[in-house]
């Protein structure tokens, strides 16, 4: 009957949102008065999950799921909460998370209620709400099966800590040839540089830059923030910047605690894919951009000449702070 | 006088020598412009339409360009299908305007995920396709479920937020992205695809020309009764975010001011 989550882990260390899917396992299984267990697969440092309250760790350490299978994954899960007898079970929104619920829910014959922002009510039925509409708008959705997966929003809930006393289980699934009718032949990731759904800071720029072979300061302003670098649509559809950085209601959902808009004027679509940041910086010429309506703090200045000072203040900072 | 290079001529021609065509469904959502206000009715129950302008959700429009790619180059043959009422046939016409061969149309409002996605299960069993193509998610709900689910309930391979395409024969190899960087991916047929950006680039858009709308009145629209109403989840009701509080304003000769309000205030750095 325990709560199940997946904790995500990469190169065999638990991600942040493995702390925070945890966290709010936990305050599910608070509100239904059970047990959180969670699985990893090929994770090394499990026991970390005993102070987000997870109860019990099923370990899974299989060679042939060292690069995501999203099939695969599934069925780990699946046979998880079967073997768990779990009703509720916990995922995050990551892309790989993403890609993987669908097929979990099928086999799991479960609702599946993605960008779960709170935890859910359940005194009558089974509700929670979501954002809809690309953050213009929140849902509250019931979910009638039985069995219930629900992919939690990223930096919605936060880290809750919560000392447990935590055991640990090898575990191993059974894996036929028919999970793995997809072969990642090979993968092209930027290890130095963090992604933007797991930045805490995300530095994104746009037209006001003018071109290109100008992005020098923001990927310096990325550096000392330690912060994922992002763009506009336009930025992207003028081949300025990869596709990959593309934020906004077409392009990836920005969730992250601090948003740093550089040239951006603000159009409804971007702003919508950025919204659910905790705090957002606008830095733009003109005073009248629709960012300034939706931004926290602004700037309005050059940012040729405001984005350099900003460095190096924000260098001078760091090193009085560290 | 057809030409010889008429696609139905020339899927005849394949067809008699038992050469395989690539049959393909690309699976639309009619859903509110981007630039659309969002706002509900009847108790904040359901979506206000008033005013609204209804498009081809962005993510399945990439897909569809792509299959047109298909069509033109490796002479696949390329239908839509949407679950929705007949409000939705302006979106759909549009789909065969672009150049889509035939559509369908499964008469049942969309309630959830997993309805849609056996709905569309069903069409593509008794198509027989042996590539469909829907959007990573749809622009409204964005439950970003329909795609995989859809590849389960029919036994295809799955890969999501795909960017890159390509097939040869029964082998596909696709680009996905994933958070912080792209995976390479080879794959048999059948093959589910949830699509966006990067299929093909925004410029490759098609604005259907007037012979594309003079002809696409003459396709055929098919309208298929639904199979159940089950639904898993059910969307209750909606709020609308609470609005934002003013703007802090820095000047930009006291960067150091914002530094301390976002060290101190917001505590993000």
């Amino acid at each position: 009957m325990s709560i199940l989550v997946y904790t995500e882990s990469e190169n065999g260390k638990l991600k942040k949102a493995a702390y925070e899917v945890a966290s709010y396992a936990k305050g599910i299984a608070d509100l239904m008065g059970t047990s959180v267990t969670a699985v990893t697969v090929n994770a090394e440092n499990v026991e970390e999950l005993g102070q987000y309250g997870v109860d019990k760790v099923l370990k899974v350490s299989n060679d042939k799921l060292s690069k995501f299978n999203a099939d695969a994954y599934a069925e780990v899960i699946t046979q998880a909460a079967k073997k768990e007898g779990s009703k509720v079970v916990i995922i995050s929104q990551s892309a790989n998370a993403k890609y993987m619920a669908p097929l979990l829910a099928v086999d799991l014959e479960a609702g599946y209620v993605s960008n779960a922002v709170k935890l859910p009510t359940v005194d009558e039925g089974f509700n929670v709400e979501r954002t809809a509409f690309t953050n213009k708008a929140f849902s509250i959705t019931s979910i009638s099966t039985d069995v219930k997966v629900l992919g939690l929003s990223s930096n919605s809930y936060g880290l809750k800590e919560n000392e447990s006393s935590l055991t640990q289980e090898e575990f191993s699934p059974e894996l036929t040839d028919e999970n793995f009718g997809i072969t990642v032949e090979s993968v092209d990731k930027n290890k130095d540089k963090v992604s933007i759904a797991d930045a805490e800071v995300v530095v994104s720029a746009g037209r006001g830059m003018k071109g290109p072979e100008n992005w020098g300061m923001i990927e310096e302003l990325a550096e000392v923030l330690n912060a994922a670098t992002a763009c506009s649509k336009p930025v992207s559809d003028m081949g300025w910047r990869p596709h990959g950085e593309h934020v906004g209601q077409t392009g990836k959902p920005v969730a992250t605690n601090l948003y740093i808009a550089i040239g951006i004027s603000g159009a409804i679509q971007h702003l919508a894919g950025i919204s659910a940041s905790k705090n957002k910086v606008v830095i733009n010429t003109d005073p009248e951009a629709p960012f300034f309506k939706a931004a926290d703090y602004g700037v309005v200045g050059d940012a040729f000449e405001v984005v350099p000072q900003l460095i190096e203040k924000l260098k001078e900072f760091k090193a009085n702070n560290s | 006088m057809h030409s010889i290079l008429e696609p139905k001529l020339l899927y005849l021609f394949y067809n008699t020598l038992k050469i395989d065509v690539m049959k393909i469904l690309v699976c639309i959502s009619h859903v509110p412009d981007t630039t659309s206000k969002i706002n509900f009715v009847d108790n904040d129950t359901k979506f206000d339409t008033n005013g609204v302008q209804f498009v081809i959700n962005p993510n399945d429009e990439f897909g569809l360009t792509r299959a047109m790619w298909f069509k033109e180059k490796q002479n696949a043959t390329v239908d839509v299908v949407s679950v929705g009422g007949k409000d939705t046939e302006p979106t759909i016409r549009k789909c065969l305007a672009i150049g889509a061969d035939t559509a369908y149309r499964v008469d049942t409002e969309p309630l959830d995920g997993f309805q849609v996605a056996k709905e569309l299960a069903k069409v593509a069993k008794d198509g027989e396709y042996d590539l469909v193509i829907a959007g990573r998610e749809s622009i409204d709900y964005n439950g970003g479920m329909v795609p995989g689910m859809l590849a389960k309930l029919i036994g295809a391979n799955f890969i999501n937020t795909c960017v890159s395409l390509e097939i040869e024969g029964e082998t596909a190899t696709a680009v996905r992205e994933m958070d912080g960087g792209k995976e390479t991916i080879k794959t048999t047929l059948p093959l589910v695809i949830g699509g966006q950006k990067g299929l093909v680039e925004e410029s490759d858009l098609k604005i259907p020309n007037m012979r594309g709308i003079m002809m696409a009145r003459k396709k055929p629209l098919n309208v298929i009764e639904p199979l159940s109403s089950e639904i898993h989840t059910e969307a209750k009701s909606f709020r609308k975010p609470e609005p934002k509080s003013e703007v802090t304003l820095i000047d930009a000769d006291n960067l150091d001011k914002l530094i301390d309000l976002l060290h101190n205030e917001a505590k993000a750095i």
